[in-house]
């Protein structure tokens, strides 16, 4: 059953085409909404096609690592809810969630996107901690990208509240959360001899190789990893950092 | 007689071991164009019709023809299933058993065998996705009585064996013991001097590839 | 592990006393665990992997049998005494991370056509961690998956690569893993050159990224002669 759901996209690549009439280095039409979540100190909403993601920021105080002892902490977490989709189950993260999670969280973090040396509020003690949630609202393929779009767009529009006598007042903001950097991530599939971006869900089942990569806005690659089941030669995964360089500039453009 | 190569050298897992020439790839070894490369850390053994490899080490994986010792796990209606030390068992059809008409409705066929007993027996057939099927049509199959079982890694089975069966005669003959060996890796061994067979055997399996084998378990065996 | 501002690189020689393109003391064992099917100790300096591989067995429960080929299943786990702060036992996510990727990395040179409905289960744990667990994990599952007789279109190797004070390096340690300006993990199916596994963290330029890859396949095709070596130690 679950080959047969690949199996009428795969005719269509091996044909140059694909289902939705895209060309191979074309995203599915994207809808990005900010601050969609009055609760929350960021958020965001993105469309690919029909996969949607929400991403929430919560910000609260809380002790720092001891070997960062000035810096912020990032905290990055997924839900693969059962609502999006019936492969998904409650209950804790599936390894897919927390690869998921894992991934979006280093293309934040390696990136420095996030100023942390200007979230701290009482050395060694008292730092911000940026929570980012991101649920899964419809799994049609491509949730990294999907939710690597709304964990960066929910950080730049997040706003940092003000804490009146050491307690935070929630709706009270101080300032923005200082963003230096607009990573974006690509996921890069490979069928055949054809290279192709933003799979859908059909196109996921049926790729041959996959690699997912983070860029900064200086093209300086902040994190990679390579996906799917099957091996992958050198030259391919060039060819594949090269377009996610490329579509990530693009991609980038619709982020304010 | 075709002439077999067996050399002593070992390959490893994707090591090159020779090329097609229109042979056949057998077990053990696959290919990619013209080159044969081995599956397995093995011995390879190549003839003029065919290249494969013998794996030093692995569980039982059951192939057509193999001369095996199975144990009876379940009676069924028309046969029985039996357990032959892979991740798959065999089932034995009552017609490959039993040379008798039975009238299946009215004989409960565990008195030809029950669960628990001994066979010595053959794969008949083994299909793609591993079902297997075992017959007792064949010299030399039969029930086996009292004795024990030991396993041992099934690719030292031939070593056990010996040069047309040199090893496991002298063996037999020294300790008095009745032994039949399977190529699953099930050795049967009935006799009152069965723990100094046993411990012969696993000498072998132990020492398979080392010289001077076969004097050590003589002195062994003389004692 | 703490950051530290020391130069990582003094005089073209890093903390360690190593240059920047030199692996470390690296120790494989293949046969350490009886009742495995297969098993191997590897370790890269200070950093200890035991594997070992049950199977193919049956697979149970019934309904996640394949009709066609096996499965395998592989857990990559890290003792708690294995590192600097006790590590908690029960499996943190990068755990979880780690055992989907390593798993993938190493399926791929499998024949599991050749077991349909067993499965094999490969377990890694990680007795001493100094930099570079998944990769000395990966080197020591594909050599138990070999002792262990499973039929492999060859063995995998794994090996790490990054950037330190600007300067490429090999194989990190656990103070460079922390410290560095990229981290890069990959393995491979060495006489094929195909990558199974690869993961980077860190900021490099597309350039830098092609220099790694190419560092790392260099050093995986060393660590590979070591596998073999190992392999025909036991049985040879």
């Amino acid at each position: 059953m679950k080959e047969m759901e690949g199996q009428y996209a795969l005719e269509l690549i091996m044909k140059g085409k694909r289902i939705d009439e895209r060309n191979f280095e074309d995203f599915r039409e994207i809808k990005i909404e900010k601050n969609i979540i009055s609760k929350a100190e960021g958020s965001a909403r993105v469309k690919m096609g029909e996969t949607e993601v929400i991403a929430g920021v919560k910000l609260n105080t809380g002790e720092p690592f001891s070997d960062t002892p000035e810096e912020g902490v990032l905290i990055v977490n997924t839900e693969f809810t059962p609502l999006a989709s019936p492969d998904f189950e409650s209950g804790p993260p599936g390894e897919d969630a927390v690869e998921l999670a894992r991934i979006v969280d280093r293309g934040i973090r390696e990136s420095k996107c996030i100023e942390v040396g200007k979230l701290c509020i009482v050395p060694e003690e008292k730092v911000w901690m940026v929570f980012v949630d991101i649920h899964i609202i419809n799994d049609q393929g491509n949730l990294l990208d999907a939710a690597a779009l709304a964990a960066i767009v929910a950080l730049l529009n997040t706003k940092i509240p003000k804490i009146k006598d050491e307690e935070i007042v929630r709706g009270e903001y101080e300032k923005d959360l200082p963003v230096v950097f607009k990573p974006i991530n690509i996921v890069v599939g490979k069928v055949g001899n054809n290279f192709l971006v933003d799979p859908n869900f059909e196109e996921e089942k049926i790729l041959d190789a996959k690699l997912s990569v983070s860029v900064r806005d200086d093209e300086k690659i902040c994190a990679l990893q390579k996906q799917g089941k099957n091996e992958v030669s050198m030259e391919d995964l060039e060819k594949m950092v090269d377009i996610a360089m490329k579509k990530s500039k693009e991609i980038r453009k619709l982020v304010k | 007689m075709e002439e077999v190569k067996e050399k002593r050298e070992v390959v490893l897992p994707g090591e090159f071991i020779g090329e097609k020439k229109g042979r056949k790839v057998g077990r053990g070894a696959y290919f990619e164009g013209e080159k044969v490369f081995s599956k397995f850390l093995g011995i390879p053994r190549t003839s003029e019709m065919e290249i494969s490899v013998i794996p030093l080490s692995g569980i039982y994986l059951p192939n057509f023809g193999d001369k095996i010792i199975a144990i009876i796990e379940s009676v069924e209606l028309s046969g029985w299933f039996v357990t032959i030390n892979s991740p798959y068992n065999a089932f034995l059809p009552l017609a490959e058993a039993v040379e008798e008409f039975v009238d299946t409705s009215r004989t409960d066929i565990s008195r030809y065998f029950d669960v628990g007993d001994v066979i010595f027996c053959r794969i008949s057939r083994v299909t793609k996705n591993k079902t297997v099927q075992a017959s007792m049509n064949d010299v030399g199959c039969r029930k086996l009585y009292g004795g024990i079982i030991i396993k041992v890694t099934p690719s030292k089975i031939p070593r056990i064996i010996g040069k047309a069966g040199s090893m496991v005669t002298l063996i037999k003959s020294k300790t008095g013991c009745d032994i039949y060996t399977g190529q699953n890796g099930l050795v049967w061994i009935r006799g009152e001097n069965k723990a100094k067979a046993i411990e012969a055997i696993l000498t072998i399996e132990k020492e398979s590839h080392t010289i001077g084998l076969t004097e050590k378990i003589e002195k062994m065996l003389g004692e | 592990m703490t950051k530290t501002e020391e130069k990582m690189i003094v005089n073209g020689k890093r903390i360690d006393g190593r240059k920047p393109d030199e692996l470390r003391k690296i120790e494989m064992k293949v046969g350490v665990i009886s009742r495995a099917t297969g098993s191997a100790h590897v370790s890269f300096g200070n950093t200890v992997a035991l594997a070992s591989v049950h199977g193919p067995r049956e697979l149970f429960p019934r309904w996640m049998q394949e009709s066609e080929s096996g499965i395998f299943r592989c857990r990559y786990n890290m003792a708690p005494f294995s590192v600097e702060d006790r590590k908690s036992p029960a499996p943190d996510r990068r755990s979880v991370e780690l055992s989907k990727v390593i798993k993938l990395a190493i399926e791929p040179a499998l024949f599991l056509e050749d077991f349909p409905k067993a499965t094999i289960d490969a377990f890694i744990e990680i007795i001493e961690a100094d930099g570079s667990t998944r990769v000395a994990g990966i080197n020591a599952a594909s050599l138990a998956l070999a002792h262990a007789g499973i039929p492999m279109k060859d063995l995998i190797v794994a090996c790490s690569v990054g950037k330190i004070d600007g300067t490429l390096i090999v194989d990190l340690n656990g103070k460079e893993d922390n410290n560095s300006e990229c981290d890069m993990a990959v393995a491979m199916i060495p006489t094929k050159e195909k990558v199974t596994l690869l993961q980077m963290d860190g900021v490099i330029t597309r350039k830098e990224f092609s220099e790694l890859l190419n560092l790392a396949k260099e050093n995986c095709k060393k660590i590979y002669e070591l596998q073999k070596k190992a392999l025909k130690e036991k049985f040879g």
